[in-house]
């Protein structure tokens, strides 16, 4: 990150955004003077929605709101909800696949590629390009360079989802300080103006993931004793069952199967979501399309809705109960419940929360917003601005090795507090052993298979020595953002051992370095492209007042060299309006705006000497 | 590592602690820079070295801790105290996960004073329970089999379990205070022997209970 401050000359600013990354829209925050703040974009609006897709001309991407109506036009070279593949390998989302229209680009064994358009991307360079969105986004807010984030992650994400979300920090510039489970966030956020004791639980229910956090609140301490989710449970799902009779009933009275084709697929989504919405607040909804030529329309009533997605409302239930278990409390030691999400505005899953709880759910803080807004209260801690809150999280799974017989040995147990740490001591088998491998895995399970492998750690260059004779103590160290680092020492010398990282999914050092390259360069030229932008705006401004000047009387009191003057400029000032140099063309704003001063003082006098003769300017 | 006065210099300011409480300080007495943490439980609570330990007071420790020593708190700090941090924060949870639980806390005492615990031995019945774990093994076995009527049965062997767990945690409560009040070593040693045995039992009965609860939520679901 260092190249990126000496670029700007290290005026760097000091201020940490707080982002929340989504699987449907994107945040960012800020802590100013009175609290946490939602940085809007240019045209006024607080989410970003993580919708990514490649220019026609393949020169830029564009994202957001701006690339929604591309998912239509051009699904091949258009990616949404990118969140939902971070951190994991292409067997791994075999079956999940089928939902989205994406490609996913050929030699994708190892690490996971997309394709858009004539480029392939793996999920955090995607999701990288929504977080540059919302650094120029707070820049251009802030007026300022910023450099730092902190961003937030589903609670319930693995290490290698953890990692690729900071990967895709690194690739946009911005150096993550820390990675913040979203239920925690939420709950910084709520807990600045409210009760700051007693037990609280956070439901979040996001568009692709579902997280339970239980919360002990004690003198500005905000004590995670239990986290529990589902990594595949949301409002996408919600989505997916309104989608699916919409689209099997259209294709009925159509006469024709719409199902597979992805412009028609997007163009439902996009009603059914719209129905679902109103269903928050209406007995009944419609859900309207037109596609090709043709129109569908079917009314659906709340009831028929909640009998859709009653189940999936129920399978958020299992993991508050284990959380409950798991923090050692009963419902009714809730003293109150935190609902994050836009799902959450579904009545149906307020009335679930509330039955479980026993506790009315707070809504007063928007459940869209209060991740974010909790976001920034953590860059806040972490810059030293906030003093008296303090966040204690915990791992979200236990973490083992493999041992003999395909077997889960547990070194960190889930809910544990991090930072955390366990060591465990392994020797040779075999004489005159170098290596020791060790596998490291993730998940509650007994049975390797039925865990989540991390990664390979190769524990090299072992003196040959007799079998059993070498003691190897392995520290596994997870740090506050919930990823893992390993160290080693041999016990008898108590020299530091050499560990190679082998990561089962996701990108080694060495290709986000090469992605944080390519990406600088563009983010330089992005930088200079905006600067440019800006100046052309400036010269919008003045180009189009002297205009209109020269409609005014006073122009033609000005001496013919004046006008001459005047003109040069304005014809000067166009001829650099389209050079990729900013500075030339507010170089050429200012000596325009001096050719004008003779000008505008003329005005000012013609239209006080009307003035003082009763007519109107 | 050693943690002799004598040794001990600031890395950042170099100076020298003069007594040993504060060589044993986290913090620098004269530039209050984090130093390296001792990976001693005990040492690193400030706790005398007994069994019975008063947990409000610990949780209080643990919370004023987290507030000097939390990698939140050390940000914008020198990158060698940064991971001064880790490491100190890193051992402040792992002690207080260890410290605050009867038994883990039991089990690291007697790891430092040399005695084996673990799983391993936890296949042996305890002589006292053999008649109650056969008859618990044909129960199971006629659950496998399809048959509900054990159920109840089933139910009461758990009660019984249950109680047995409570016994003795009362046992090993009174065993700790007789640890931490033995004036010499081989009294000492005699008590932690006598608690890896209760703590042998309390292992063993606590899987037959997980073994019953697993059966019997199979059975249901
Ligand atoms: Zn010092």
């Amino acid at each position: 990150m260092d190249l990126f401050q000496i670029d700007f000359g290290g005026q760097a600013s000091k201020k940490v955004l707080g982002i929340d990354l989504g699987t449907t829209n994107s945040l960012v925050a800020f802590m100013d003077l009175t609290g946490p703040v939602v940085i809007p974009d240019p045209a006024g609006r607080n989410m970003v929605p993580s919708i990514v897709s490649l220019s026609d001309d393949g020169h830029s991407y564009i994202v957001g709101d701006e690339a929604r109506a591309r998912l239509i036009t051009r699904p091949d070279h258009s990616v949404y909800s990118v969140k939902r593949l971070m951190g994991r390998g292409a067997a791994d989302i075999a079956g999940e696949i089928k939902l989205f229209p994406f490609k996913i680009a050929e030699g994708s064994e190892s690490v996971l590629r997309l394709r858009m358009g004539d480029r392939t991307l793996t999920p955090p360079e995607v999701s990288a390009q929504v977080l540059r969105r919302l650094k120029a986004n707070a820049e251009s807010y802030l007026g300022e360079p910023v450099s730092q984030a902190v961003i937030t992650v589903p609670a319930y994400f693995n290490d290698a989802q953890r990692q690729a979300t900071k990967d895709a920090g690194r690739i946009a510039g911005l150096e993550v300080l820390r990675l913040v489970n979203e239920p925690t966030a939420a709950s910084l956020a709520y807990g600045l103006d409210k009760r700051n004791e007693g037990v609280i639980a956070v439901y979040d229910l996001g568009g692709g993931t579902f997280d339970i956090s239980i919360l002990r609140l004690h003198e500005g301490i905000f004590e995670v004793l239990a986290t529990n989710g589902d990594t595949h449970l949301g409002g996408d799902d919600i989505d997916n069952r309104l989608l699916a009779i919409a689209i099997e009933d259209a294709s009925s009275e159509w006469g024709r199967d719409i199902s597979t084709i992805g412009e028609a697929v997007q163009t439902f989504r996009q009603a059914v979501i719209a129905a679902k919405e109103a269903l928050s607040f209406a007995p009944e909804a419609s859900i309207e399309v037109s596609y090709g030529g043709k129109t569908y329309q079917r009314s659906i009533t709340r009831n028929h809705f909640e009998s859709l997605i009653k189940d999936i409302v129920d399978r958020t239930l299992a993991p508050c109960r284990q959380a409950l278990r798991d923090s050692g409390l009963g419902p009714d030691q809730i003293d109150e419940v935190v609902l994050v999400g836009g799902s959450t505005r579904i009545p149906l899953v307020r009335l679930a929360v509330r039955n479980l709880f026993k506790a009315e759910p707070h809504t007063d803080l928007n459940p869209d917003e209060v991740v974010a807004l909790g976001a920034a209260v953590q860059a806040a801690i972490l810059s030293g601005e906030v003093q008296d809150q303090l966040l204690l999280d915990v791992t979200p799974l236990s973490l083992g090795i493999e041992t003999m017989g395909g077997v889960v040995t547990k070194l960190i147990h889930r809910n544990s507090t991090i930072p955390a740490s366990a060591s465990e001591v392994f020797t040779t088998s075999v004489d005159g052993q170098k290596h020791v491998l060790i596998h490291v895995l993730q998940g509650e399970r007994e049975l390797v298979k039925d865990c989540r492998s991390l990664a390979r750690f190769d524990l090299k260059d072992i003196d040959p020595l007799p079998a059993g004779m070498t003691r190897i103590e392995v520290r596994f160290l997870i740090d506050a953002n919930g990823i893992l680092a390993v160290s080693a020492r041999d016990v008898r010398t108590g020299k530091e051992q050499s560990v190679e990282v082998k990561p089962s999914y996701g990108l080694t050092d060495e290709q986000v370095d090469a992605m944080v390259k390519e990406s600088f360069d563009k983010a330089e030229e992005d930088f200079r492209a905006r600067q440019v932008r800006e100046a052309q705006v400036e010269a919008d401004t003045i180009l189009s007042a002297v205009e209109k000047a020269k409609a005014n009387d006073a122009w033609l009191l000005l001496a013919d060299e004046e006008r001459a003057t005047v003109d040069l400029a304005v014809n000067q000032l166009l001829a650099v309006y389209h050079s990729d140099n900013h500075r030339l063309i507010l170089d050429h704003i200012a000596r325009l705006d001096e050719a004008t001063v003779r000008l505008a003082e003329t005005m000012m006098n013609t239209a006080v000497q009307d003035a003082l003769k009763g007519t109107k300017i | 590592m050693s943690h002799s006065k004598e040794e001990h210099h600031c890395w950042n300011c170099g100076e020298h602690s003069a007594s040993e409480r504060a060589a044993r300080s986290l913090f620098c007495q004269f530039c209050n820079t984090l130093q390296a943490p001792s990976p001693d439980y005990y040492r690193f609570f400030s706790l005398p070295k007994t069994l019975a330990i008063d947990d409000e007071a610990l949780q209080q420790t643990f919370y004023q801790m987290s507030r000097l020593l939390h990698p939140d708190r050390y940000g914008r700090r020198h990158e060698r105290e940064r991971n001064y941090s880790l490491e100190a924060t890193a051992i402040l949870n792992d002690g207080y996960r260890v410290l605050k639980d009867p038994v883990r806390r039991a089990e690291y005492v007697l790891r430092e004073n040399g005695f084996q615990v673990g799983e391993q031995r936890s296949n042996e019945v305890p002589p006292e329970l053999l008649e109650e774990v056969f008859e618990l093994n044909m129960m199971l076995d006629e659950l496998k089999a399809g048959d509900d009527d054990v159920i109840p049965q089933l139910d009461e062997a758990r009660d019984r379990f249950l109680a047995m767990l409570d016994s003795i945690d009362t046992e090993l409560d009174e065993e700790f205070r007789s640890h931490d009040a033995a004036d010499d070593d081989g009294a000492r040693m005699a008590s932690l022997t006598a608690i890896r045995g209760i703590l042998h039992r309390r292992r063993y009965i606590r899987n037959l209970i997980d073994e019953v609860d697993r059966q019997l939520t199979s059975r249901n679901a």
